[in-house]
């Protein structure tokens, strides 16, 4: 083993886990919020609108994550989307995850009692006050694990930007060790990066869960 | 005395698939009086209490609520979202499993409706809540979320909630069903306060002795059929009609030892 070479790449394995986290934290905010457009379009929409809905589903949970990159990075500036490397790898994370993300507020929804929704509609409330008021809330609270769970294995996808040269971390470590040939050393080091990252947001998880149940806990 | 609604239901159909639910209802509810909807499960109470406020869509017939439609502007034509739940402001309804919702203090359960639905500021609405849970024997639960209180508190909140709303009719939907025996008093004392009221009350329930003693009319349904509507003496202690004495012999079985 020969760790001295950390002091050397220690900079620029920073900076590549800086990208890792910033493609990872962004592609989840974003991948979310259209799971959730896309679970509640489901909910409301007109059943051709749910149909189509339903067929993105399919193809972006039927296909490789590799496969959709290289489509949108080298294949977008035929139909002229020309992007950078980071914001095609951020776009391509966010339509990635969307799917899988809409599934989980879809059950988070469905294990909302439906007599809690009525009582709501029979005082009167709109659909509107009712998604944000009663729906949101308590799906969450049952979505709230499976989305933290799949946040984590987010974090692992974010590797694959690399083939699109996201400068992230899998790509500075294949940089070292290719000018090292530290092939281990460089690979220890990305797994401890991506331990320490995941340990950290399934704490944060576990915090959050336990604030919003608080109150759910039944009377023994 | 409050403001009372009146119910007319006319010849209101209802199916699911091809089991048709509700057979051409015709019943009348008077503004102030308390009507019990009485009849074996499955015979369609919940379902004709459920369509006065359109939570259960009837397909054919007419339901009107102080002479207005609700759920159509015109046979087969659904009335705008807005204007159905314009109607509902003014109905309450309580449900056998409370649906309180848990994420919620007793207090802010009453509070929602008047703050997104009546427009209420948060104090004025707060303020609300907390006499409506104090008319129900409440004032010292306000705080505590649902999981924190028995089932008969929780349905005195549920009340609390619609009548917060000054409601000009109420809905039990078996509001005591799913109570332990030794908790069905306090919630029937609260409904024999507002019946007191001159509150106009339709309340499907299987508590005899409420029926009885409070109601003006009893209806009794069977197989999606209106079999008898009377005096609760005409129903309960001298009844005509084979099925109902069928139905209260084996109530009465039941409930003795």
């Amino acid at each position: 083993m020969e760790w001295s070479i950390l002091q050397q790449y220690g900079p620029s394995l920073l900076k590549g886990f800086g990208n890792t986290v910033l493609c990872w934290a962004l592609g989840t905010v974003f991948g979310m919020a259209l799971g959730l457009v896309i679970a509640l379009i489901q909910r409301y929409a007109p059943r051709w609108v749910t149909w189509i809905v339903q067929a993105y589903i399919e193809v972006i949970r039927g296909t490789p994550f590799l496969v959709q990159l290289f489509v949108l990075y080298y294949g977008g500036p035929l139909v002229g989307l020309r992007l950078d490397a980071l914001p095609a790898g951020l776009l391509g994370l966010t339509i990635y995850g969307s799917p899988y993300f809409a599934e989980i507020f879809r059950s988070g929804f469905r294990a909302v009692p439906l007599g809690q929704i009525e009582a709501a509609r029979a005082i009167g409330m709109s659909e509107l006050n009712i998604v944000r008021r009663i729906l949101l809330p308590l799906g969450l609270v049952s979505a709230l694990p499976a989305l933290v769970n799949f946040s984590i294995i987010l974090t692992k996808e974010t590797v694959i930007l690399s083939i699109i040269t996201v400068p992230e971390l899998l790509y500075q470590v294949q940089r070292m060790s290719a000018e090292t040939f530290r092939y281990l050393e460089a690979n220890l080091v990305l797994a401890l990066f991506f331990w320490g990252l995941v340990e950290a947001i399934s704490r944060v998880g576990h915090r959050m869960e336990a604030r919003i149940t608080k109150h759910l806990i039944e009377r023994t | 005395m409050l403001a009372a609604s009146s119910v007319e239901i006319r010849k209101v159909n209802k199916y699911y698939g091809d089991f048709q639910a509700l057979k051409d209802i015709d019943l009348s509810i008077l503004p102030g009086k308390v009507t019990c909807l009485i009849g074996p499960s499955g015979s369609g109470k919940s379902t004709l209490l459920r369509c006065i406020n359109f939570l259960e869509e009837y397909d054919s017939g007419e339901v009107r609520i102080d002479g207005q439609l609700i759920g159509y502007d015109a046979p087969g034509k659904r009335m705008p979202g807005r204007k159905l739940r314009e109607m509902r402001r003014s109905i309450g309804m309580v449900f056998q499993q409370f649906n309180l919702w848990p994420h919620m203090t007793a207090r802010e359960n009453v509070a929602e409706g008047l703050i997104r639905v009546r427009g209420m500021s948060k104090s004025e609405a707060e303020r609300r809540a907390a006499e409506a849970l104090a008319k129900v024997g409440l004032a010292d639960k306000m705080a505590n979320h649902p999981s924190r209180l028995s089932g008969g508190q929780q349905q005195r909140v549920a009340i609390a909630r619609a009548i917060a709303m000054e409601p000009k009719l109420m809905l039990f939907d078996e509001p005591t069903s799913a109570l332990d025996p030794e908790l069905v008093g306090e919630v029937l004392n609260v409904m024999k306060t507002l019946a007191g009221e001159g509150m106009t009350m339709v309340v499907v329930t299987h508590e005899m002795g409420f029926a009885a003693h409070v109601a003006d009319q009893v209806v009794f349904m069977e197989k999606g059929e209106l079999v008898g509507v009377d005096s609760p003496d005409r129903i309960l202690h001298h009844p005509e009609d084979a099925r109902i004495q069928s139905f209260l012999r084996t109530y009465h079985e039941r409930n003795s030892f």
